[in-house]
This record gives structure tokens, C-alpha cells and sequence, in this order.
């Protein structure tokens, strides 16, 4: 019962972007929307978490941006070939509240984790608006998928190339002036989600969000993840990563994320050399 | 009366720069020697004091008598592991510590002699050979640690079809993540590993049970009769004061993991990194506290500092280790209690730390730490936290009817738990305890689930 990791699909989403499916059956059996899960690309590779998009029963989807080192090397893998590890399914499943309407916002790639948990939301009957915004049309993704589940969609773009030219809070901050919601929910780059959040506070409007901090082992045993919430300490591989936004240390948790950022330099160099 | 043979070690000033091992080992000329100077009690109270009762005098004397296969035959009976028992256990509380001419002399080198006999079988491939009669029955095993590893030797000689679940890449547990490379060697864990695979059983990496498969999945779905849990204590406990979350402040489960599982002292070549500036202190005082310490060096810090509460007489590391930091320059900045981490732009800066004195003694037999109106501030890049580990919940919280106690800690009865067909033993059970107490429990339990299997 060794299990290989194979790459049965990959989409290229846009230059930045993949979708690849890969084989996991067990991972795949006890998926929850709201799960990630680990994988190290080869046997070098680090620990990169990715949430899980979709899953039938053999496989599971994962998207990700090729924005680092590991998650370029990730995207040299194409069709046929198999991954290093894949383990999971990680991570509290996400909370989905019965409620009658949502407003879903999503920023770049973040659109990747929102999708599972607007199924989930949409299969209850959940009347859910989406702001999906990202640099520029090529970088707006899956938006066939939420079309499928979403009644009201608005697209933003920071250039202007498709909907609305400008940040997805000028669309919030336009529907919040005009409609109420039960509950809100952003994934996005965490400038964005401390925005929306904030944002909602003034309306009184909660919001859910999913935070991807660095990880290693995923099982609460280092403790990288770990994220202040009103002043207590969670970690968001066991703890998370869904939290309720509002009391979250967003200023503390975007510092974290840069910890590394000279190290991911050097690692980006040797991309030249290893083909 | 001759005096202890000492292990050649390598010198300080050059270990201390990489993670080659730093003990030795005995030569044949030095096992011998040691060998000789066990008086062969007629009641050894080594024996007793040992956790698994190896039979200490009978190995010693099959040394002397140049039986190598079986002296190593010998120990391999109550103790799987001997070249990392060998290397890792506190001998001096243990068998080291009941040796007889340890009362008025020094006691015999056991645990040297032990890693001897290990790494003789490793090197010269010898190992027993054992026929193993099937009787079919399926058994899991969750975690690949020292409790783990014990418990799937002992049963699958019983002849029970044993899989183990490991939730990390690589089989080993604390063995791999935990304790570095200059202490315990990888590829030591790693040739053990495949001598238990060549015994018929079979590993299973990136398996979380309680997520990736549940308990009751592996009764209902696989068909297991019983299960261990093993899984150890791996969730690190924090200070709990200002400043434990900034840039810099590591838990020494991340920074051990990054560089004994993850190998990030080869970045970039591992793409793992980790980040040691020039002045690093870790507080805590045990074993772990000296492996982080030890390990921060190597990775080029100028100075680094074991802060501790209580005074140097009442460090819960292996004599051994402490002594091994002492020589690399790790210095230890004693009575000191953090109270506050303070930074800057989210990065440490300081640490303030309350000056302690010694009041009366604890339940523990030590001096007491009390705080003193005094403080003192010490400029750090880096703090790790190395205060102890308490059991991971994974498997508690995915499992209804599991029992535990407010640590968190599996409630058993005998190795068995709130469930029937259920066991567990080691740090899950104890709290984070010593590699051969895991592995006594592993074999213990895998006495009990023989006879609960046979009820069946």
C-alpha cells in the first residue's frame, strides 16, 4: 500500500497559475471543503501547503501560483509524472453557516480555496454575491466554475482589462452601501482580507477567512503557523485555516510571511541551473 | 582497579562547526578493556534499572569471550535498537547509574559498550535471523518513533501481519526530527527501518490517522484486529509571555525539524531553510534545549546561550550533553526566567529575563527558582523554545470515546485504552519521556494485544 503521487491532469490557468489533479485516493476519500493538503515536490523539495480545490474518489485538484521556488519547481511537473509526498487531508474543514446570503470576495488566487466552500454554500442554498478581482483578466481564474454556482458575480481587475478597474473593496464598499448580507467571507492575498475585513466591521458584517502561512509539518508539531487572534496564539495547520476575521493580527502575520524572503531569493537563483 | 575507558570523541573546536557524530565509538582494543572491568554481580542491579532488563553481565561476558553475534543477540532480544539506545539514552539514571563500582569507583561504560555491539551488527551486516510463523491477523501501528517501532518488532515475531503508519516522509519519528545528526547518525535510523521491513513489516509514509485514515477506518475498512498509538508527544509547549510570536522566536520542534528532518544546514541544496543569527539563545534545560543549543552553533551563531531557571546542578540533560555543550561553547546564562521577548518591526531584538535565587527545595528534590525583583536584558537574533512537549491531539480529536487526561495524555489500563482493541504507549501516554521508555512500552503492548487478539 505505497502510494505514488501521479500527476493525471494539469491546466495551465494563466502564466502564473496551475491546476494540476493528482492521485491520492486516501487524501481524496476523506476530503472536506475548507482541507489542504502538504506536498514536497522531490526529495529535496520543502513542505509547500495547497488547498485542496475539488476531489473525487482517487483523486484531489490543487491550484497553485508559481510564485515561489517550490511552487515553480511544482509547476516543471506536467502530466505522467508523480510528486515526492502528498499527505492530508489537513486542517479544520470550513464552518459553513446556515446562512441565506453571503457576500464572497476572492483575490487572485485565492479564488482557488474559495471555490470548495461556495459549492458547500451554494448545495445548502445560500444566496452568495462574489467579487472576484486580480491584476488582470488572464489572472482571474475559474471564473467559469463560479459562474456555474453564483448568481451575482462582479469582476475587478487593477487594470481595468475586464470589469471593474480597481480593488475589490471599491465593489464591496458599493454593495454594502446598497444591500445586507448574513455573513462574508474573503481568501485572498492578506492585505486584501485585513481590508475587507475591516471594511466589514463598519457594517457589522462578519467575515470568514483562510489564512496559507508557512508550514512544515502541518500537525501542529512546529508551530511557523502559528497566527495571533484577539491576543491568543492559534495554529493555523490544525487550528485554522478558516478564522473568523475580525480579531485576527493581520500586520503581525504579514511580517511572518516575509521571514524568509532573502532565503527564497538564493533558492530562486539555482531555478537557472537546474533544468 | 582500571578506570573508565573514555570514547574518543572529536575535538570540540572543529565538531562544533559540522554535523558530523561526535562520539566515536570504542575500537576492539577499547571494548575489551571496558568489557573487563564489569564485576559480573551475582544480583546486577544494572539489570533492573534498565527499562527493557537487558541482560547487561551476560553480554558483557560474550564480549570478553569475542561472541560479538551473540552479546549483539543478547541485547537485541529485550532491545531492538541498540546502536540508538547505545547512543541515546541517559545511562547514568539507568543501568550506568545502579552499576555497583559506580559507588565508590566509576561504573562500567554500558551504554558503549551496547552502541558497540549495535554498530558491529550494522557494519558487518549481522543480524538474527527469525523464522516467522503467520498467523494472518493484521495489526496497525501509528507512529514510526521509538514506541512505534518497538511494538511492531515485538508482535510481528509473534507472527501477526503488521502495517505502521507514519504522518511525516520519513520513517523514525523523534529519531528523525527530533534528535540531530551529530548525536544519532540518520543513517542509523534509517538501515534499523529496513532491517525491520526485511522482518516482513510494512511502513506506510504520509499517513495522518485521524485524517488521512480514521481509527475506526482501519477496524472497519482494513480489518485490522488491534491497533497501537504511538504517536508521541509533539506539540510544543510555549512561554506564554509578550513577544513569542515575532520574527526570530522559534519552537525548537521548528527549528530541530527544519534541520534534522528537512536538512536545512545543506540549503539551498535542501530547499529548506533556516534562519540562526549571531546570537542565539534557547530557553530550557533539557536534552532538547542542548540538541538546539548544539545545533545553532554548527549553524554558525557566535554565541549561544542555554537560559535556565534553576542553577546547573538541576539541568534535566544527559550529564553527557551538557558536558558536550560546555566543550563547544554553548554558555549558560543560569537563574534566569523570561518574562518578555521584545522586538522591533516584528523581529527580537531582546529578551528580559527576571533574575531568580534559590529558595527551598520542590517535590522534585531541586532548589526552587524564586523570582527576585531584578532583571536582565540580553540582546538576541534569535530565541528558541525549548520548555517540553506535550502529546499531538490529533487523533483525540478525530477519535469519539478516546479517553485522555487534562495534558492531554492517553488514559490506559495495562496499554489499553478507552477502546477495545485500541493500545497505547510512550510519550502519548507518559508525556515526552526518553526513547527506551517508549520502546518498553512498545513491547510491552505488544504482549497485551497477543493475548486481547487471541480473545477474539
Amino acid at each position: 500500500m505505497t502510494y505514488m503521487y501521479k500527476i493525471l491532469n494539469k491546466i495551465e490557468l494563466n502564466i502564473d497559475v496551475d491546476l494540476m489533479v493528482i492521485e491520492a485516493p486516501l487524501v481524496a476519500k476523506n476530503t472536506k471543503p475548507g482541507n489542504f493538503v502538504i506536498i514536497r515536490v522531490d526529495k529535496s523539495g520543502e513542505r509547500i501547503p495547497l488547498t485542496i480545490v475539488e476531489n473525487d474518489s482517487n483523486s484531489i485538484t490543487i491550484i497553485s501560483q508559481k510564485v515561489g521556488y517550490s511552487t515553480k519547481m511544482l509547476g516543471r511537473k506536467n502530466i505522467g509524472d508523480y510528486l515526492e509526498d502528498v499527505v492530508g487531508p489537513l486542517g479544520v474543514p470550513a464552518h459553513i453557516k446556515a446562512v441565506k446570503n453571503l457576500v464572497a470576495i476572492a483575490g487572485g488566487v485565492g479564488a482557488a480555496p474559495l471555490y470548495p466552500q461556495l459549492k458547500a454554500y451554494n448545495d445548502q442554498g445560500t444566496e452568495i454575491d462574489l467579487i472576484i478581482g486580480a491584476s488582470n483578466k488572464e489572472h482571474l481564474i475559474l471564473l467559469d466554475k463560479f459562474k456555474a454556482i453564483i448568481k451575482n458575480l462582479y469582476i475587478c481587475t487593477d487594470d481595468g482589462s475586464m470589469g471593474e478597474k480597481g480593488f475589490v473593496t471599491k465593489v464591496l464598499e458599493k454593495l454594502l452601501s446598497e444591500k445586507t448580507y448574513d455573513q462574508a467571507i474573503a481568501i485572498g492575498p492578506l492585505i486584501m482580507m485585513k481590508n475587507v475585513v475591516k471594511i466589514n466591521k463598519n457594517y457589522n458584517l462578519k467575515t470568514d477567512v483562510s489564512l496559507n502561512p508557512i508550514m512544515i509539518d502541518g500537525t501542529g508539531m512546529c508551530g511557523n503557523c502559528r497566527v495571533s487572534i484577539g491576543g491568543k496564539v492559534f495554529f493555523a495547520c490544525v487550528d485554522g485555516p478558516d478564522f473568523p476575521g475580525e480579531e485576527i493580527d493581520f500586520d503581525e502575520l504579514i511580517e511572518r510571511q516575509k521571514y524568509y524572503k532573502n532565503e527564497e531569493h538564493i533558492c530562486n537563483l539555482m531555478l537557472g541551473e537546474k533544468k | 582497579m582500571i578506570s573508565r575507558t573514555k570514547m574518543p570523541e572529536l575535538d570540540a573546536t572543529i565538531r562544533n562547526k559540522n554535523f558530523e557524530e561526535v562520539a566515536l565509538g570504542y575500537d576492539l582494543k577499547q571494548v575489551k578493556m571496558e568489557a573487563s572491568r564489569c564485576l559480573d554481580c551475582k544480583n546486577p542491579r544494572c539489570v533492573t534499572a534498565c527499562p527493557v532488563n537487558i541482560d547487561i553481565p551476560r553480554f558483557i561476558k560474550l564480549i570478553l569471550e569475542d561472541k560479538f553475534e551473540d552479546a549483539y543477540c543478547t541485547i537485541y532480544q529485550d532491545n531492538i535498537l541498540p546502536a540508538v539506545c547505545g547512543r541515546v539514552c541517559p545511562q547514568e539514571k539507568q543501568c550506568e547509574g545502579a552499576c555497583v563500582l559506580g559507588i565508590k569507583f566509576e561504573s562500567v561504560s554500558i551504554g558503549a559498550l551496547e552502541r558497540f555491539l549495535g554498530d558491529f551488527s550494522l557494519k558487518n551486516n549481522f543480524f538474527k535471523k527469525e523464522i516467522i510463523e503467520e498467523n494472518h491477523h493484521k495489526i496497525a501501528i501509528i507512529g514510526s518513533g521509538p514506541a512505534g517501532l518497538a511494538c511492531a518488532a515485538s508482535i510481528r515475531r509473534m507472527g501477526y501481519s503488521v502495517d505502521v503508519y507514519e504522518a511525516l516522509h520519513e520513517f523514525g519519528g523523534v529519531l528523525k526530527y527530533g534528535i540531530p545528526e551529530f548525536r544519532l547518525p540518520k543513517s542509523i535510523v534509517d538501515t534499523e527501518i529496513i532491517r525491520l521491513e526485511n522482518l516482513g513489516i510494512r511502513f506506510h509514509k504520509n499517513v495522518i490517522i485521524g485524517k488521512t485514515l480514521t481509527i475506526d477506518q482501519l477496524f472497519n475498512e482494513y480489518d485490522y484486529k488491534a491497533i497501537f498509538i504511538g504517536s508521541g508527544a509533539g506539540l510544543p509547549s510555549s512561554l506564554g509571555i509578550k513577544g513569542e510570536n515575532l520574527n526570530g522566536v522559534y519552537y525548537a520542534n521548528e527549528f530541530l525539524t527544519r534541520v534534522n528532518l528537512m536538512k536545512a544546514n545543506n540549503f539551498p541544496h535542501s530547499n529548506t531553510p533556516v534562519k540562526t543569527g549571531d546570537n542565539v539563545a534557547v530557553v530550557g534545560g533539557g536534552n532538547v534545549a542542548m540538541d538546539a543549543a548544539r545545533t545553532a552553533k554548527r549553524l554558525g551563531a557566535k554565541k549561544v546561550y542555554i537560559v535556565y531557571r534553576r542553577n546547573m546542578e538541576s539541568l534535566p540533560a544527559r550529564l553527557e550533553e551538557i558536558h558536550h555543550a560546555i566543550e563547544e561553547g554553548i554558555e549558560f546564562r543560569l537563574l534566569l526566567n523570561p518574562v518578555e521577548i521584545i522586538g522591533e518591526a516584528y523581529e527580537i531584538k531582546q529578551i528580559k529575563c527576571q533574575i531568580m535565587v534559590l529558595g527551598e527545595k520542590d517535590s522534585s528534590g531541586r532548589q526552587k527558582p524564586v523570582p527576585t525583583n531584578n532583571y536582565e536584558i540580553i540582546d538576541v537574533d534569535n530565541l528558541i523554545i525549548a520548555i517540553g512537549q506535550s502529546p499531538n491531539p490529533i487523533i483525540k480529536n478525530s477519535t469519539a470515546n478516546l479517553k485522555v487526561d487534562d495534558w492531554g495524555r492517553i488514559v490506559v489500563d495495562d496499554y489499553q485504552t478507552s477502546i477495545p482493541g485500541v493500545f497505547a504507549g510512550g510519550d502519548i501516554v507518559t508525556g515526552a519521556a526518553t526513547v527506551i521508555l517508549a520502546m518498553g512500552a512498545g513491547k510491552e503492548a505488544a504482549i497485551r494485544m497477543d493475548s486481547y487478539v487471541k480473545t477474539l
